[in-house]
């Protein structure tokens, strides 16, 4: 194809493409470059009891100060595990019936320790609440006794700030889960309860108002094909609240992320909360900006979540169109 | 009959004196054990014992964990979340009395002499300032009395402003230490009515004191909710860092050589864990050495440690500025307190019932225990929380097993539980510890025999 004057309609496609490609690419350099150069004139102007407000470099430093601290654990770690070693021996030389454990390592977590800490008390979290959520939402959307039933006391639980209910959680699992070999730390579980009770309610809702508004033409197909009910769920519900579904997945798990920092740095459990707090109390001349890396990385771990939560929904959806956003 | 008591008191002490030889240590029954602490310089010993590797040498494998407050510690070594504690003397003191939480906390082992100051804000330093004389260089004479600090609390409750003042804990040794100071310049803190469900320490005060976790003092001083306070190091020294507040005085001018912090664990821990009990105790006694040996040689090492994120965490300089043997009171005017923070000399490490009773004295001076009790009562709950028995046993088993020799721990032959009475007190007031009614009589203010609010 080419138009009348000649010009190859590919070339003006390519050029459109280039430039629509180079505007992908600058315009968010050029919008991080003046936010970078704002912010570092902002700090250089904002000075604190602990020195001047934490730049761009100052961050970077840190970036490369808490990797190598790290580094340096985990040097600390093989030296400890290895000392053991050598201790376990001895005992056994003497005490033959000795049987050795090993021990874990007692040392700090570090900035990436508590980075997965965070992540798997977010995830573990998030997906106790799905599983309770996502079938809660469903059956309340196919009957309207139920959702009758059951609405005001979501509604009165939905705004309730997470934290409202942390001290709770934390007496109530202090008395139940009491064992003398436990599985999971307590912190853990105080964290994790404290995430899935903030995550349920969006899920809840938005399931349930993804299940009352499926098409009814797809409902009568389903009662002339008399479909029993569970397969009705799974041939047609499902799929068809599936973009509904996961909207309600996304704003959850951007609350228990919200969430999860606030949780940690309340209730000291490990985590990058306690990481925040932990230097805020330090008030070294340094804590600043890693509470500002602290900071950058939360954001940056939240991103990606909203992101791999919108990968997940492309490939189970079938209504692509709903995953652009 | 206090004498008598007392004697009953040696006694049991002396069973386990140095010159009677203990069977072998035998090996730890619990090995994995984690120990709580408050971010602040005197729990040095905890991270000394880790570091240097004490702890692994006694076959323990300990997690330290910095806590949130001195409640959440406390509550922790109760629930056997954490195994033991970097504790205000009070607190297992109080446990075991019932006041606050009730709950059966012993000691085997004192962590330290001294470390804490009381700072003011600057605006009250100003004001405070024209009372102190000077000295020829032109600067103030310490001790500074709160003499000085007494016509600005009249001014603030003249002006109908109520004077808030911090502390860390209602049974913390600061909280005595800063009514201490405030009593002997003639200012009333307040006292105390549990019974009565008052637990807020405010009752008559001039000065109203409040909680405040020892971290967040500098925060709180900077936002103007309190003018002063009285903690632990390294946060006084932070306020000057800071350039937001002075400290005034410290507690080794308030009470020369003050027991501190102690170690706490469990009763039921040291009694189903016998031999970890000791092994722990022979790791701090050994960090405590280490950290007061060669005249403090070791001591920028330590601060090095203790400036790690993971234990103080504050800067290498502000921790020093206390733990080398100085103390920069205005900024700009350090002066040596050679004796600033002290870990192993003087027999800091051994649990003294005297200094137990002290701390008794100060809950009835302030009503925190509302009845008058009689002296019998102070020595049998000092001999329920403090055990010296323990502490001398770890010491026995260090010696017999040549790690440390015999003349580090001469001085406490036939020791009896009680320091000779102590005369360096900011006021002149005499203490000793085998007569404690005799001792709650002799302040101006505060409850004596009889009072009860």
């Amino acid at each position: 194809m080419t138009t009348s004057e000649g010009q190859p309609s590919w070339a003006t496609n390519a050029l459109r493409w280039l430039s629509n490609h180079i505007k992908a690419i600058v315009l968010p350099i050029v919008g991080i470059a003046i936010f970078l150069i704002i912010w570092s004139f902002a700090a250089s102007k904002i000075d604190t009891s602990l020195g001047k407000f934490p730049g761009p470099t100052a961050v970077a430093t840190q970036v490369v100060n808490l990797y190598q601290e790290h580094n340096t654990e985990r040097e600390k770690e093989a030296a400890f595990y290895q000392r053991q070693e050598e201790r376990n021996a001895k005992r056994v030389a003497k005490d033959p019936n000795y049987v050795p454990k090993i021990r874990a390592y007692t040392g700090k977590e570090t900035f990436i320790d508590q980075i997965g800490t965070s992540l798997i008390t977010v995830m573990s979290g998030f997906a106790v609440a799905a599983a309770i959520a996502i079938p809660l939402g469903i059956a309340i959307g196919l009957s309207k006794n139920l959702n009758t039933a059951i609405n005001p006391i979501i509604q009165i639980f939905k705004p309730v700030s997470p934290l409202a209910w942390l001290p709770l959680v934390t007496m109530v699992v202090s008395a139940v889960y009491v064992s003398p070999e436990p599985m999971f730390a307590k912190s853990f579980l105080n964290s994790m309860i404290t995430v899935t009770l903030c995550c349920l309610w969006p899920m809840v809702i938005n399931t349930s108002v993804g299940v009352s508004a499926i098409n009814s033409d797809w409902n009568n197909v389903s009662r002339v094909l008399r479909l029993p009910s569970l397969v009705h769920v799974q041939k047609i519900v499902l799929p068809a609240s599936i973009p509904a579904i996961f909207t309600g997945m996304r704003l959850s798990l951007g609350i228990a992320w919200m969430v999860l920092i606030a949780a940690e740095m309340l209730a000291q459990n490990p985590g990058l909360g306690k990481f925040v707090w932990d230097e805020f109390q330090n008030g070294s001349s340094q804590s600043l900006s890693r509470i500002m890396t602290a900071v950058f990385v939360i954001g940056f771990i939240g991103f990606l979540l909203d992101r791999g939560m919108l990968q997940l929904q492309r490939i189970v959806s079938w209504d692509k169109a709903s995953a652009n956003r | 009959m206090g004498q008598a008591l007392v004697a009953g008191l040696c006694l049991s002490s002396s069973v386990v004196s140095v010159s009677v030889s203990a069977e072998e240590l035998g090996y730890p029954e619990k090995e994995e054990l984690k120990f709580g602490f408050i971010k602040l310089t005197d729990m040095a010993p905890i991270a000394i014992a880790y570091e240097k590797g004490y702890f692994e040498d006694e076959g323990l494998y300990v997690t330290i964990e910095a806590q949130a407050n001195w409640k959440v510690l406390l509550d922790g070594v109760i629930d056997g979340r954490l195994d033991g504690a970097h504790m205000l003397a009070g607190q297992p003191i109080a446990a075991t009395i019932g006041y606050g939480t009730k709950a059966e906390i012993i000691t085997p082992f004192s962590m330290d002499l001294n470390g804490n100051g009381i700072t003011v804000s600057n605006e009250i330093w100003k004001q405070m300032k024209p009372n102190i004389p000077k000295q020829s260089d032109g600067k103030p004479v310490h001790p500074i009395k709160a003499d000085a600090l007494k016509p600005v609390v009249e001014k603030y409750s003249e002006a109908g402003k109520p004077f808030n003042m911090g502390m860390v804990f209602p049974v913390s040794t600061h909280n005595y230490e800063l009514r201490y100071w405030l009593a002997a310049g003639g200012i009333h803190p307040g006292y105390y009515a549990p019974h009565k469900g008052d637990t807020s320490g405010q009752i008559d005060a001039q000065a109203l004191l409040s909680v405040t976790p020892p971290p967040q003092m500098p925060a709180t001083l900077e936002a103007g909710t309190i003018y002063g306070y009285c903690v632990g190091e390294p946060w006084n020294q932070q306020a000057v860092f800071k350039g937001i507040g002075v400290p005034v005085v410290t507690d080794y001018e308030i009470w020369k050589d003050n027991p501190e912090k102690v170690f706490g664990i469990t009763k039921a821990f040291a009694e189903k864990y016998p031999n970890t009990t000791i092994r722990l105790t022979r790791a701090l006694i050994r960090a405590a050495k280490w950290l007061d040996e060669n005249n403090n040689a070791n001591r920028p090492e330590a601060v090095k440690i203790l400036s790690q994120s993971n234990y103080v965490g504050a800067d290498y300089d502000v921790i020093a500025n206390s733990m080398t043997g100085t103390f920069e009171y205005e900024k700009g005017d350090k002066r040596a307190v050679p004796d600033f923070n002290v870990f192993f000399r003087y027999n800091a490490t051994y649990p003294f019932y005297s200094d137990a009773i002290w701390y008794l004295t100060q809950m009835r001076r302030w009503g925190q225990i509302s009845d008058d009790k009689p002296d019998s009562w102070y020595f049998d709950v000092a001999k329920k929380v403090y055990r010296p028995d323990i502490y001398m046993k770890a010491v026995q088993s260090l010696v017999d097993e040549k790690i440390m020799p015999a003349t580090d721990f001469a001085s406490l032959d036939g020791e009896d539980g009680f320091r000779s009475p102590q005369t360096h007190f900011i006021d002149n007031i005499v203490y000793d510890g085998t007569k404690p009614n005799e001792y709650i009589n002799k302040f101006n203010i505060g409850l004596k025999a009889g009072d009860k609010i």
